[in-house]
C-alpha cells in the first residue's frame, strides 16, 4: 500500500503582471492586473514504504510546489493527496509527527543559540521523552559525524555543519516520509558525499520512505532507483533512473584507445564522432546498432581498449532541460 | 480520561518549558537591543514631564503626585504589554520561515507568545531599575501598593497584553493576503496612543470621549491596570469583563481568519 498517493495533483497561483518603468508602474498602481500561473498540472504518482525516489525538473518546473503540497504547507487547487494515511493539508498531529520536510535553503535552527536549544524545543514538541531524545541525538550524531558543534551557537557553524545539523533538528522524531529539497544545496563535495551517505543509511536503518530533489545528479544516481522527472508542472516520467537514460538517450557512448591516432573520417559509418584526444576517440552509436557497430569497430580498426557506457545522466536532463525538449 | 488530560498537561508544560527557555536564552543574546527598547518606551515620562508643566491636572482632578504615580504605572505597564507580533509574523511568512513552524505538530501562535513573554522576562531587571531612578529622582512619588493590589495589577496587566496580543495576532492574518499587512498595524497605533492612557490618564479626557473609550480595547490595555497599580479607583469587574467581551469576540475572528489564511497560504520564499 502506497504511503505517498498524488492523483491529479494541480497548483495554480495568481500573480501580479506588472511592466517595467515609470508608466508599468504607475498602471500597476492604478489598476493592478493578475494572471494565473499552473504551477502543478495533472500529476500522479504513488510511492511504497521504504522507496527512495529522486524528483527532477529545472528550475521553475514545479518539484517545490509539490512537495509543498504533499507536505500539507498548502492546499491544492485540483487532484487528491495522500501522505501516511492522511490529507496533508488538515495538519493533524499525527501526520505531522510522521513526516519532516529539508529545505536546503532554510532554517528551522534558532540562529543564536546552538542547535542543542533547538533539538531540546523539537523533543517537547514532538513529545519525545527525556531520555530517549538524548539517545536519539546521541545516535543522529554519530551517523552525521556531529559532535561539538551541536553546543556552538548555529551562526558560527560551517554550511556543511549546519545542514547536518538541520537534518538532525528534521529527523529527531524519527519520521516515515522525508520529504528533502535541495539538502546539498552549497555544501561541498566532502559534506555532500556525508549528507548522501548518511541518507542512504537512514533509509536503510529506519526504512524511511525519502522523495528527494537535487540539482546534484549525484545526489540522484547515488540514492534513487527511482526518479519522477517534472517539467513545466507535468509529471514526465516515472521509472527507473536506467529507463530514463535509455529513454531521454538513444545512443550509448562507446570509448576506443586506438593503437594510432587516426582522423574524424575514419570513423564515418560507425557513429557520431563526440570528442577525438590523440589516441583517445569517444563515439555516440545508436543502442538499436550497438553490438554490429562494435563488432566492426574491433574487425576493422586496431582497437587496444574498447568500453561502452551511458552517456552522464546529468548531461542527458542538462541538455533537455536546456533545450526545452520535454515540451 | 484523566490519566491522558495529565500526560497532556504535562506536555504542554515540558513544551511551555522549553519554548520559554530557548526563547530567553535568545533574547539574553540581544540583551543591548532590549535595553535601548526598555528605554525607549519612556513616552509616559515625557507626557508626564508635559502635563506637570502645563500644570492642569489639579483643575481636571489629579495632583502632581497621582500623576506621578499613574504615568510610572502606565510605563510599567506598556514594559508588559507591549506587541510586535505582527512585525515577525509578516517577515517570517515573507522568508519562509513560517513553513518549518506549520509542519511541526504545535500551534506556531505558541511560539510567537513565549518570544513576547520571555522578552518581557528579559526587560524586567531593566524596568526595576527605572523605576528605581525614578524614584530616586522624584522621591515624593515613592508609593509600595497594597498587595491585593498589586495582585489584580499584575492580573489586569496579563490580560491587558493577552488583549493586546490577541488584537494584533487577528490583524497579522492579513500578512496571509497582503505583503505589507503591519501598515494596518501603525495606523492602529493612533487610536491605541490616544485612548489606552498612554498620552494622558482617561480620567483627564472630557465625559464623551472616556465613554466613547470605554467601549473600545483600549483603555484596558494600559489605563485601567495602571489605574489599579497607582492606587486610582477602578470599576474592577467592568473592567474585567470588558477585556473578556473584547477577547469573546475576537478569539472566533482569529481562529476563523487562521484557517482561512492557512488555505491561502502560498509559502513564500520555501
Amino acid at each position: 500500500m502506497a504511503i505517498v498517493r498524488a492523483q491529479g495533483l494541480g497548483k495554480t497561483y495568481r500573480v501580479a503582471d506588472k511592466q517595467p518603468g515609470l508608466a508599468g508602474t504607475l498602471r500597476h498602481f492604478l489598476n493592478r492586473r493578475e494572471r494565473t500561473i499552473k504551477a502543478v498540472q495533472d500529476v500522479s504518482f504513488a510511492i511504497e514504504p521504504g522507496e527512495f525516489v529522486g524528483f527532477l525538473g529545472a528550475n521553475g518546473a514545479g518539484k517545490t510546489t509539490t512537495l509543498k503540497m504533499l507536505t500539507g504547507l498548502i492546499h491544492p487547487t485540483s487532484g487528491t493527496v495522500e501522505v501516511a494515511g492522511a490529507i496533508p493539508h488538515r495538519r493533524e498531529a499525527d501526520f505531522l509527527g510522521r513526516i519532516t520536510l529539508v529545505m536546503g535553503q532554510k532554517q528551522q535552527l534558532i540562529w543564536d543559540l546552538p542547535p542543542l536549544d533547538s533539538l531540546r524545543v523539537n523533543a517537547a514538541v514532538y513529545g519525545i521523552p527525556e531520555a530517549e531524545s538524548r539517545r536519539r541525538i546521541a545516535e543522529l550524531a554519530d551517523m552525521l559525524e556531529l559532535g561539538d558543534e551541536l553546543r556552538r551557537p548555529v551562526r558560527k557553524l560551517s554550511l556543511g555543519q549546519r545542514m547536518k545539523a538541520e537534518l538532525l533538528a528534521a529527523l529527531l522524531h524519527r519520521p516515515a516520509v522525508l520529504f528533502l529539497d535541495e539538502p546539498t544545496l552549497g555544501l561541498d563535495v566532502n559534506a555532500q558525499a556525508r549528507v548522501r551517505s548518511f541518507l542512504a543509511d537512514y533509509n536503510r536503518r529506519f526504512g524511511a520512505t525519502v522523495l528527494l530533489t537535487s540539482h546534484y545528479m549525484a545526489d540522484i544516481t547515488a540514492l534513487c532507483p527511482r526518479v519522477l522527472l517534472i517539467h513545466e508542472g507535468q509529471l514526465f516520467y516515472d521509472g527507473t533512473l536506467e529507463m530514463l537514460t535509455q529513454r531521454l538517450a538513444p545512443c550509448r557512448e562507446v570509448r576506443l584507445e586506438l593503437h594510432q591516432p587516426l582522423g574524424a573520417e575514419a570513423f564515418a559509418g560507425y557513429g557520431e564522432v563526440e570528442a577525438i584526444e590523440g589516441r583517445q576517440v569517444r563515439l555516440l552509436i545508436p543502442r538499436e546498432r550497438l553490438t554490429e557497430q562494435v563488432g566492426r569497430l574491433l574487425a576493422d580498426l586496431a582497437v587496444v581498449d574498447l568500453s561502452v557506457s551511458d552517456p552522464p545522466i546529468e548531461d542527458i536532463i542538462g541538455r533537455l532541460f536546456r533545450q526545452g525538449a520535454l515540451a | 480520561m484523566n490519566g491522558s488530560r495529565h500526560r497532556r498537561l504535562a506536555h504542554g508544560r515540558r513544551i511551555a518549558t522549553a519554548l520559554l527557555s530557548s526563547q530567553y536564552a535568545y533574547m539574553l543574546e540581544y540583551r543591548a537591543e532590549i535595553v535601548l527598547w526598555a528605554l525607549s518606551g519612556v513616552l509616559p515620562f515625557i507626557m508626564l514631564g508635559l502635563w506637570s508643566a502645563a500644570d492642569v491636572g489639579g483643575e481636571l482632578g489629579l495632583s502632581q503626585l497621582q500623576l506621578a504615580r499613574y504615568f510610572l504605572a502606565a510605563f510599567v505597564v506598556r514594559q508588559f504589554t507591549i506587541v510586535w507580533v505582527m512585525y515577525t509574523f509578516e517577515e517570517d511568512n515573507l522568508s519562509g520561515r513560517l513553513s518549518p513552524y506549520l509542519l511541526q505538530p504545535l500551534a506556531p501562535v505558541w511560539r510567537y507568545v513565549s518570544s513576547h513573554l520571555a522578552e518581557q522576562a528579559t526587560r524586567l531587571p531593566f524596568v526595576v531599575a527605572l523605576v528605581g531612578l525614578f524614584f530616586l529622582l522624584y522621591p515624593a512619588a515613592f508609593w509600595w501598593p497594597p498587595l491585593p493590589a498589586l495582585l489584580l495589577a499584575g492580573l489586569a496587566t496579563m490580560a491587558a497584553f493577552a488583549l493586546r496580543f490577541l488584537m494584533q495576532f487577528t490583524l497579522t492574518m492579513v500578512c496571509f493576503w497582503s505583503e505589507k499587512a503591519s501598515a494596518l498595524e501603525r495606523l492602529l497605533y493612533l487610536p491605541y496612543l490616544y485612548l489606552s492612557g498612554l498620552v494622558a490618564p482617561l480620567a483627564l479626557y472630557p465625559e464623551p470621549v472616556r465613554a466613547f473609550a470605554m467601549w473600545t480595547p483600549f483603555p484596558y490595555m494600559v489605563d485601567v491596570p495602571a489605574r489599579i497599580l497607582a492606587g486610582e479607583p477602578v470599576n474592577v469587574g467592568a473592567s474585567f469583563a470588558a477585556v473578556a467581551a473584547w477577547g469573546a469576540l475576537l478569539l472566533p475572528i482569529n481562529l476563523l481568519l487562521w484557517r482561512r489564511g492557512l488555505r491561502h497560504y502560498s509559502a513564500m520564499g520555501a
